[in-house]
């Protein structure tokens, strides 16, 4: 409501100014530039910021879901985060996924993008093939690997046994089970980082591979390392990120394949916060996870945002 | 440097024929324009000659030696290609170093940290940098060495890519319109620059343009293409006064040249807007087309008139645009004294000496005149 009178009071503005002398004219236009921005800034603040202020302040609380009392008890809840063990396991394994998937996926998405654009034929069709588990849900998808997965009758142990294998317990052994999650974190991330990849190989300019080729780059890697991988700097930046922060929210495929087990050791960051905050009701000490949580993704984009202005010059 | 020999190149791009069977010599330390509308074929022969593009039949030569099947970068030719292609993530200097460190470097000398670490580099860099540096001093581009090609303007990116294509000594120059990118007046500066560099260096220049203009103020020879075949080549100064095709004579020349119906008669006279020339050609009676060029037309006397319909005073010259009865077009007259011009609308007479006639048959090809005319006409004579 107050967003509407302040328009209407901007509109009604310019008879006012008639009056004034000159000088008031610049605040006259301040008024009005603040009325316009006001509507944009207030989302903002109500859908953006303000819950992430609340997340902040929830953190220093001792709230529980539905509880009547709330009341604020400083970095209590962050010196029980850091006590705890749990939390470092989760911490563990959040970082070893990342560190697993995010080259896994960009160095398999680009090298099938680099294959798909070389090929001649079935462009598209591979393309389809491999986007269709960006398009599939991944829970449905989580249930179909629980069966690939399976120990007894399970695709992937089937085929290691008729190669005469071992058959691995794969989500119900300790030593493989976070390893598996990150395949299927690379099986999901691929196919985006490759759309975002062809999208960066299609803006190359061919003549730069002729020169290329004039210029003594007679291997595809030599072209590869004088064109392609410089020409896809901007589009690579973007996709380490933004394969970065979805690995951190990685939370899906371990609720329903693994529950962060066998003990803990797929436990990851949202799902320790998903545990604290809807099954024991800890709202405080969740909103603690999510701080960190938000650090790290905040760093990402940080890094991010230096590499961009490093100024790269592309005509 | 280096002789290069086309023999019965073909090329077609899905069915459609773009090259038919192109024969053509270039002599070592030649500078070839190879011009023609845009279609025509020339920057698909030049890139067959670069080995960017395989032929479909036909062989190139390079020194005698066949390169067909041989990658371009064992050409050993240089291109400058008409976005420049620069590396843009490369200053200049480290763009005019690529050749040479694809050629000079090794595999592992080139890798990104070790490579650095490698003393048999750093002796390698030291010799990269002394040539670039040279080439630098030679292009008026030291300034811009640190720069990247995004901070550069167009007449600067062109140097520089002049620049990395002659760092490396390649036997023969290959340039693909790589004038087109720049402002009428920086052309007209780079084309004596050019022309300049080709002087200096003695190699060997194939230089692609449908400007031909640029054709005409450069080259040592032109070979005019149109449809996938190559016309006619010559100097300059051959292409522009015994055009052998009204083709060639229509595309090279600045306004355009006049052509105008004529008829051949049985006794080899030529009639032409009801008078007979004074010249007799061998050629079978029928109908033909005369060409003459703007400049060899001369006003005020002459047994032909038209009346003037729009006037062009460049200053230096001025060209008359007359509309002549019996012909559909117009017919356009260059004035080298601007102080005396027609007035407009008024009837100009005008008449060309007989040497200025050039005869071509209805299909287009050039009829040559009588020998013993050819003597006679040398003196100037009004018809």
């Amino acid at each position: 409501m107050s967003d509407g009178s302040m328009t209407i009071g901007a509109a009604v503005a310019p008879t006012g100014t008639m009056r004034r002398t000159l000088p008031a004219h610049g605040s006259r236009r301040t008024h009005a530039a603040y009325a316009l921005v006001t509507p944009a800034a207030a989302l903002m603040l109500v859908m953006l910021l303000g819950p992430l202020a609340g997340v902040i302040a929830l953190s220093f609380t001792d709230y529980q879901l539905g509880a009547p009392h709330i009341s604020w008890i400083g970095l209590a809840n962050y010196q029980d985060l850091f006590a705890d063990k749990v939390f470092w396991t989760a911490l563990r394994n959040t970082l070893t996924y990342v560190v697993i998937v995010v080259p896994g996926a960009v160095i398999a998405g680009l090298a099938i993008a680099l294959l798909i654009q070389s090929g001649t034929s079935l462009r598209s069709l591979y393309r389809t093939i491999y986007f269709l588990p960006v398009m599939a849900t991944l829970i449905a998808m989580a249930v179909v690997w629980e069966f690939m997965l399976h120990p007894q009758f399970g695709l992937v142990n089937g085929l290691l046994r008729s190669a005469g294998l071992p058959a691995f317990a794969w989500l119900q052994d300790r030593s493989t089970a976070l390893y598996a999650l990150c395949a299927i974190g690379i099986w999901q991330a691929v196919g985006f980082n490759m759309v975002l990849f062809l999208a960066g190989l299609v803006s190359i300019p061919k003549q730069l591979y002729e020169a290329a080729e004039i210029d003594g780059a007679s291997s595809g890697w030599a072209r590869f390392r004088l064109v392609t991988w410089p020409m896809l700097g901007p589009v690579t930046t973007f996709v380490v990120v933004i394969s970065g922060i979805r690995s951190f929210q990685v939370f899906d495929t371990v609720h329903v394949l693994t529950k962060g087990g066998p003990s803990k050791s797929t436990e990851v960051l949202i799902h320790t916060m998903y545990t604290e905050g809807f099954e024991f009701f800890r709202s405080g000490y969740a909103a603690a996870i999510t701080v960190v949580f938000l650090v790290f993704v905040l760093a990402l984009t940080l890094i991010k945002s230096r590499l961009a202005d490093r100024g790269v010059h592309y005509t | 440097m280096a002789q290069i020999e086309l023999s019965a190149i073909s090329k077609s791009f899905d069915g459609a024929d773009v090259l038919k069977g192109i024969d053509f010599r270039i002599g070592d330390g030649e500078f070839i324009s190879l011009v023609g509308p845009s279609g025509c074929g020339k920057s698909t022969l030049l890139r067959i000659i670069a080995g960017l593009e395989p032929q479909d039949s036909g062989e190139v030569h390079i020194d005698g030696r066949p390169v067909d099947g041989i990658r371009p970068s064992a050409r050993n030719l240089a291109m400058v290609f008409q976005s420049y292609a620069l590396y843009p993530h490369l200053s200049t200097f480290d763009n005019i170093a690529v050749p040479l460190r694809m050629r000079r470097l090794s595999a592992i000398e080139r890798l990104p940290l070790l490579g650095a670490l490698l003393p048999s580099r750093r002796a390698k860099e030291r010799h990269i940098r002394a040539d670039i540096e040279g080439i630098a001093e030679q292009l008026d581009i030291t300034p811009l060495l640190r720069r990247k090609p995004g901070q550069l303007s167009g007449g600067q990116r062109q140097r520089v890519a002049v620049g990395r294509a002659m760092v490396r000594e390649p036997r023969a120059f290959l340039f693909d319109e790589p004038l087109s990118n720049l402002d009428a007046k920086l052309r007209v500066h780079m084309r004596a620059e050019l022309a300049e560099l080709h002087r200096r260096l003695k190699a060997t220049f194939v230089y692609v343009t449908h400007d031909q203009a640029e054709a005409m103020t450069m080259s040592s020879r032109i070979a005019v293409m149109m449809g996938g075949e190559l016309i006619q080549a010559g100097t300059p100064a051959e292409i522009y006064n015994e055009p052998g095709d009204i083709r060639v004579a229509e595309f090279i020349g600045s306004p355009k040249i006049n052509i105008l119906p004529g008829r051949i008669r049985k006794d080899g006279g030529v009639d032409v807007l009801g008078t007979t020339l004074k010249l007799t050609c061998n050629a079978a009676a029928g109908d033909c087309r005369i060409g003459i060029r703007p400049e060899r037309i001369e006003l005020g006397t002459g047994p032909f008139s038209g009346t003037v319909v729009h006037l062009e005073n460049l200053g230096a010259e001025a060209f008359v645009h007359l509309a002549v009865e019996g012909t559909g077009s117009r017919l356009i007259a260059r004035l080298a004294d601007v102080r005396h011009l027609p007035a407009m609308a008024s009837l100009v007479a005008f008449g060309f000496a007989p040497d200025a006639v050039r005869l071509f048959d209805p299909a287009g090809k050039r009829i040559e005149l009588r020998a013993e005319q050819a003597e006679r006409i040398r003196e100037p004579a009004h018809v």
